[in-house]
């Protein structure tokens, strides 16, 4: 499968599995959604269940989370991340805080899915990597997978837990594995080993990272699409670096975080999102506290710039296989 | 480069007059004498009632009059009188005094220093009272701050609302919010939130929730004319027409949002009834201090909601007697006079003056009642103030800060909870110095 299929099929099982769960967003019902990601999901459970919804973000979520309050399990989706802002009360004011101001006698179990990430040529308002603005926040838990596997288990997994989640999914690698080099042909996941993806019920619990690629020179921490350009940088430059794929950035796997770079001394972090107040300084922030007297170098950040995301710049601002080349070489400098 | 547009050539300042903005001022600012002849208020009994099937595109006239149904005499009059048994009418009345009552009390609790804050409804107790009276106790209520009437009106806890507002030992919430904004679900009451009319979209899900499970429940929501200036209501009102979602939406225009009048929510070019008319959704304009109006109101629009008509939108027309909040001194923007100059009166004199006059209430019964319920209050408050009030320092254990965030808690969140109490040990210097 590739990850629009394996997400597909998340919500296909749980929608056969629990009939609370139901799907809802912009284009998502009869067409089966921009992505595809929903497609024949309304004709196999009906339009009860999975539905189309007038363009308006706060709207949506707002809806989810009284559906939530109701009881049922919302699977709303947010067209482009970049279009989640309108929603950002609904998210923050309302669906984070539920459980907490009324000491749990409502809660929201929504899980809102949305496309994320640049690569993909789609200039400032198809590209952005807005994480940072919710792992701030408390009270809600934020998914992001990197391959098929991950995503249908992480999915399904983000559907069943009771606290609201967002649920990002990389677009660029909808399709198959991206490696940072553009000008090269894409591959697809039927090459891939994350692509076979079983075809029932499995899942991968929440806040739980995964070791890539084990390694004793450095620890690379990195999510989503940043995770496979990591992985053809290290290959390349030889170096025997340990890739951990967060998975979850709240709850955050400290152990296999604090475990790995205690081993290897120095830690890098890589992310698509703008650099200042992006998740990277939590973790670099974290990784500081609680590896100090371990660390070797300074700890590196290769994220995008401070800048919008440009459209015809793409390469120049994407924290490409140059950029991270290059703080490779920095950080293992003095190694 | 020459334009070939027409008005290509004109100088500047051509476009004669000047363009001026306008910038809405009420009518009366503190000092000025107070005359709401202009307040359009027509004779109860003359608005028409149609029947619940019908299209919302037809409704219109109804959004720009006055659904009234008690006369200036007292007289229940017109095809909206609920003709409701004397019973029920007492039990209504009995309702609205109690939460005048009980806000009265909370109010002086507040000055006194037992709490931090509190927000009354004086003058619109009918508008959340009678709501709740036509309205199913399984239904559910999605309110604003000032609808703490539905609590009272469904018979809820006096003492444990009071808990609430004391932050106290036996407060359902923990001392996690800030007084009155209550949750009480099996009250059908949801979880107020600060953030205005975002629970607008959210009873509109729980409405769609129900029809999709093909419940009999509705739901209803509230917020104030100004909080109608927010994007959640117009998301609100389209997914709920989009859906035919089983919601009434209530609107309190009750004048004032903080000190901006209604001019800034748009009330100076049209009623907010009428917003219901672009939607397609049935909209109706009501006396809000008519609890006969506003009773027949909500059960037209919870009919229409259970027989899958769809929404209905009520503009409750009312004012709003005292300040925003403790923390509010109307006498800074707006006359002293217009709380008793007000055209439609108070809400529990006009079904008072109804009871009397239909013969089956009188003013000492109403004087003794009304010192009932003030003992009732009394009684009540000394009882909440067992569990003790937020002037005495922190009632919950500090480590349940960290409490339900999540449904389980992650570790940083353990980690965080160990720092304080660590902190809190090694301090010497206990949070809790009066406890």
């Amino acid at each position: 499968m590739n990850m629009i299929q394996a997400i597909n099929s998340a919500m296909d099982i749980m929608m056969e599995r629990d009939p609370d769960v139901i799907v809802m967003g912009e284009d998502v019902g009869y067409f089966g959604g921009v992505f595809r990601a929903t497609a024949g999901l309304q004709a196999k459970h009906g339009k009860t269940r999975v539905f189309d919804t007038p363009i308006t973000e706060c709207g949506i979520i707002g809806v989810a989370v009284g559906m939530g309050a109701y009881g049922l399990r919302p699977v709303p989706e947010i067209q482009f991340a970049d279009y989640i802002y309108p929603a950002l009360d609904q998210l923050v004011s309302e669906a984070a805080r539920l459980r907490y101001r009324s000491a749990g006698e409502f809660t929201s179990p929504i899980t809102v899915r949305s496309p994320f990430g640049g690569g993909i040529f789609g200039g400032q308002t198809h590209s952005q990597s807005p994480e940072g603005l919710f792992t701030h926040m408390s009270g809600i838990k934020t998914v992001i997978p990197s391959t098929p596997y991950d995503a249908k288990g992480l999915l399904i997994a983000a559907i069943e837990d009771n606290d609201p989640t967002l649920f990002f999914e990389p677009k660029r690698i909808y399709n198959g594995p991206f490696d940072g080099y553009w000008d090269r042909p894409s591959q697809n996941w039927s090459k891939h080993p994350a692509g076979a993806v079983p075809t029932g019920y499995y899942k991968i619990e929440l806040g739980k990272a995964k070791i890539v690629r084990a390694g004793e020179a450095l620890t690379i921490l990195a999510y989503g699409t940043m995770v496979h350009v990591c992985t053809a940088v290290v290959a390349e430059a030889g170096i025997d670096a340990e890739i951990i794929d967060l998975r979850t950035l709240v709850p955050l796997d400290i152990e296999t975080i604090e475990a790995s770079v205690k081993k290897t001394g120095r830690c890098m972090i890589v992310h698509e999102a703008t650099r200042t107040s992006g998740f990277g300084a939590e973790l670099s922030a974290i990784v500081q506290e609680r590896c100090f007297y371990h660390l070797e170098a300074p700890i590196e950040r290769v994220t995008g710039f401070d800048t919008p995301y440009p459209h015809s710049l793409e390469w120049a601002y994407f924290p490409g296989p140059v950029r991270i080349g290059e703080a490779l070489k920095k950080i293992m400098k003095d190694a | 480069m020459a334009s070939e547009h027409p008005r290509a050539n004109l100088q500047p300042g051509q476009n004669l007059p000047r363009l001026a903005l306008h910038i809405p001022e009420p009518k009366f600012r503190p000092g000025d004498a107070v005359d709401f002849a202009e307040v359009d208020v027509p004779p109860a009994g003359e608005a028409r009632r149609p029947d619940t099937a019908d299209k919302a595109s037809g409704f219109t006239d109804l959004a720009y009059t006055l659904v009234r149904v008690l006369d200036d005499d007292g007289n229940a009059v017109g095809p909206w009188d609920p003709k409701l048994s004397p019973d029920v009418l007492r039990r209504m009345l009995r309702s609205m005094a109690l939460l005048r009552a009980f806000d009265e009390r909370m109010f002086r609790a507040q000055r006194q220093g037992k709490t931090s804050f509190y927000m009354k409804a004086l003058g619109e107790e009918a508008v959340a009272v009678a709501a709740a009276y036509a309205l199913d106790y399984e239904d559910m209520c999605f309110p604003s701050y000032r609808q703490q009437g539905l609590l009272i009106a469904r018979g809820w806890s006096l003492v444990d609302m009071m808990n609430q507002i004391y932050s106290n030992t036996a407060d359902r919430l923990g001392g996690k919010q800030l007084p009155i904004m209550y949750s009480v679900k099996e009250a059908g009451f949801f979880s107020i939130s600060g953030n205005l009319t975002t629970q607008y979209p959210q009873a509109v899900g729980w409405a769609m929730a129900s029809a999709a499970k093909g419940d009999t429940r509705i739901a209803a929501t509230w917020c104030g004319e100004g909080s109608t200036a927010e994007g959640d209501f117009h998301s609100a009102l389209t997914f709920a027409t989009v859906y035919r979602a089983p919601v009434i939406f209530n609107i309190v225009n009750n004048q004032w949002a903080i000190s901006s009048f209604s001019g800034f929510a748009g009330a100076e070019a049209t009623t907010f009834a009428a917003r219901a008319v672009g939607y397609g959704i049935a909209g109706l304009r009501v006396d809000g201090n008519d609890a006969l109006a506003v009773y027949a109101a909500t059960q037209w629009a919870a009919e229409r909601a259970r027989t899958n008509q769809g929404p209905t939108l009520i503009e409750h027309f009312t004012y709003r007697a005292e300040g925003h909040s403790t923390s509010d001194d109307p006498g800074q923007y707006r006359s002293e006079g217009e709380p008793n100059a007000w055209p439609l009166g108070d809400p529990i004199k006009r079904l008072k003056d109804h009871l009397i006059q239909i013969g089956e209430w009188d003013e000492e019964r109403h004087a003794a009642q009304d010192k009932e319920l003030a003992e009732q209050v009394k009684a009540a408050q000394k009882e909440a103030e067992k569990n003790g009030i937020l002037g005495h320092g922190l009632h919950q254990p500090l480590e349940s800060l960290f409490d339900g965030v999540f449904e389980e808690m992650p570790w940083h969140l353990k980690e965080q909870r160990q720092q304080m109490l660590d902190e809190e040990s090694a301090s010497g210097r206990p949070w809790d110095r009066k406890a």
